[in-house]
């Protein structure tokens, strides 16, 4: 097991009298690519700039490399950051830009000038090391200010935000390039977004943030295919809920037939962590638009959990059809490869693999993941 | 038909050109008549007499710039040194009483300056700073204060907070940070402010008259002497001289000063 590049412990943070992180435990692994994930406001910047030394901290601990750092200025972090604006400094050129870390430890010119070239080479910016940093595309700048954090061989990389400002075409590649740039420098990231997609496809493991607590962390698969609670379900794309009457039964639970739908049996594995086999009572089950399939409104449930609606709305988004569905007073979202009219009535066929089921009782989830959608 | 519309426009801005340069012309041509008296609507006779004798060596005038350079370049380091880390810690820290501040740097213009000066006079008199060139500039730096740290603070809000943090992320100490970003970025404003004030500096007059009479005189006081003696030519040729350094000024301002900057004094 790689050792801890960064540990974090009972870290809390408050702007005035508003807290903004109550209590975060968090250990990242030397190397690896750790994604914060959250809504706007749920502090995942905030925990950045913790890390960073920009943000006082009121408790809790940070540590880098086993040194305790909680109270060390950034400049003394051995981390830097890109930010979400580039904060190019706006009187230098793009070669000044990157070298400035370099000049700060005393590096000759000759000395800075070959590894400014190193990381315009590696970053594909060769021949605009003279060019003010205002001339360039918002591509460039962000490579820039990528080129400027990794000049000075940063213990780790935080990213904040840096993709959100570039056209969703450039973002993709962008992703897929810094990645790769991760794995082969080898750099610990700590990498901040909203993007749940950017989320997955960068990261090695993501840390789901909601209201200044960790929500959920772990593998981006784990995450997204074991979430523990409604909240995490609705932010990592199971935005369906209904609600559900379940019991204890043999292993797992059964979900009692109402009004709308059909019985089912959910055994392990098939229950996901976010409840327990004895739970009794109302159940709220996520579900992905994709995860669903529609049906005639007589087929057989044949242990899938079958909904009965009408479909209320149809459009296409490319690829598929995406329909809302009625069922009982609740809308749900389901895609589908075949073309149904508006008012047919259907079942939405929902393996129990597909479900991700949290008590209902619990009131704080519900309310949460209301706020995120 | 004639279109007429461009009519009323045009004469709104001919006695706007008028309001604005009739009274330098009539200072251009007191600045060359050497002759000109009633009942004549132009001077008699033109040439460069007063000039000589307002320009000859260890003249009056010539004593008089000095000495008002002399004072306004102090002026602007006093109001500088106070300026900059006000206008930092204004624009950058989450500082109670914010705008009490920013309106405390107003409070000596805010009252009528004969009675403030007067009183400043009899406290320097009793302290001998009367007539003595560090107290005409300890007028003029409380005169010049309030513009120095609006225009620096805005001058400092301006620049993203990022670019400093930016800086420090990748090992630049507090001051490194601000000498090696923000100062640089912050240059035009504080260069602005810098100039503003020499310039109300250089144009000062009651401050000065009350504390600086009879041992420290200033353009402007020499100006106020030639004109009360009647000497319309050595004043038009003083004021003329004082012209010079505010145009300069306009120009640097227009050339230099974002609009970003500008917006925010006295935000």
């Amino acid at each position: 097991m790689p050792g801890a590049a960064l540990e974090v412990a009972g870290l809390e943070v408050a702007y005035g009298s508003v807290p903004v992180l109550r209590g975060i435990d968090l250990r990242v692994d030397s190397g690896s690519f750790v994604a914060l994930l959250g809504a706007s406001g749920c502090g995942k910047t905030t925990l950045l700039r913790a890390i960073s030394g920009f943000v006082q901290v009121n408790a809790g601990r940070v540590l880098a490399n086993g040194r305790d750092i909680t109270h060390q200025p950034p400049d003394k972090r051995g981390m830097a950051m890109v930010f979400q604006s580039y904060a190019l400094w706006p009187h230098m050129t793009t070669a000044q830009n990157i070298g400035y870390g370099l000049k700060l430890r005393g590096q000759s010119r000759d000395a800075i000038a070959k590894r400014v070239n190193e990381i315009l080479a590696m970053l594909k910016l060769q021949g605009l090391g003279e060019r003010m940093v205002t001339q360039l595309s918002g591509g460039q700048r962000q490579r820039v200010a990528l080129g400027r954090a990794l000049a000075i061989n940063p213990d780790i990389l935080l990213l904040d935000e840096p993709l959100s400002n570039l056209d969703a075409r450039i973002r993709e590649e962008v992703r897929h390039e810094i990645k790769a740039l991760q794995q082969k420098l080898g750099i610990t990231a700590i990498h901040v977004t909203h993007d749940r997609e950017e989320a997955m496809v960068m990261a090695d493991r993501i840390v789901v943030m909601d209201a200044g607590n960790i929500a959920q962390q772990g593998a981006p698969e784990d995450v997204y295919n074991r979430p523990v609670s409604a909240f995490v379900a609705g932010f990592m794309g199971a935005g369906n809920a209904i609600r559900l009457e379940a019991r204890p039964s043999g292993n797992g639970l059964r979900i009692a037939a109402g009004p709308d739908n059909s019985a089912a049996d959910v055994t392990k594995p098939a229950l996901g962590p976010g409840i327990d086999a004895s739970y009794a009572g109302p159940v709220i089950a996520h579900f992905r638009s994709e995860a669903a399939i529609l049906s005639a409104a007589s087929d057989a449930p044949d242990g899938a959990l079958v909904l009965r609606g009408r479909i209320a709305q149809a459009s296409y988004p490319g690829g598929h059809y995406r329909y809302g569905v009625s069922v009982g007073d609740l809308n749900v979202i389901v895609d589908s490869g075949q073309r149904l009219n508006v008012g047919a009535a259907v079942g939405v066929r929902l393996p129990v693999e597909a479900l991700h089921l949290f008590p209902a009782d619990g009131r704080a989830n519900q309310q949460s993941f209301k706020q995120a959608s | 038909m004639i279109q007429l519309k461009w009519l009323p426009r045009g004469i709104v801005l001919g006695l706007l050109i008028f309001a604005i340069f009739g009274p330098l012309a009539n200072l251009a041509l007191w600045a060359f008549a050497e002759q000109w008296y009633y009942p004549h609507k132009l001077p008699l006779t033109y040439g460069f007499r007063f000039w000589h004798q307002v320009f000859k060596p260890r003249g009056d005038a010539i004593e008089s710039l000095y000495t008002s350079v002399t004072i306004a370049l102090f002026t602007v380091a006093a109001c500088l040194a106070i300026a900059l880390p006000a206008g930092y810690a204004l624009a950058r820290l989450r500082l109670p009483f914010r705008a009490v501040i920013m309106l405390a740097f107003l409070l000596p213009q805010a009252f009528p300056s004969l009675a403030v000066y007067i009183n400043i006079a009899r406290l320097f008199y009793g302290m001998g700073m009367n007539g003595t060139i560090t107290g005409v500039v300890l007028v003029h730096t409380v005169h010049g204060l309030v513009f120095a740290v609006w225009i620096t603070t805005a001058a400092f809000a301006a620049i993203d907070r990022d670019l400093e943090l930016a800086a420090r992320s990748v090992g630049a100490s507090a001051l490194r940070a601000f000498m090696n970003v923000t100062l640089p970025l912050a240059a035009p404003g504080i260069m602005a402010s810098a100039v503003f004030v020499f310039l109300e500096s250089l144009d000062e007059f009651t401050g000065t008259f009350f504390v600086g009479v009879p041992d420290v005189i200033t353009l402007p006081l020499l100006m106020f002497t030639a004109s009360i003696a009647g000497n319309y030519q050595i004043a038009a040729i003083t004021a003329l001289i004082l012209l010079v350094p505010s145009i300069a000024f306009m120009l640097f301002v227009e050339r230099f000063l974002k609009a970003d900057v500008m917006a925010k004094v006295g935000a």
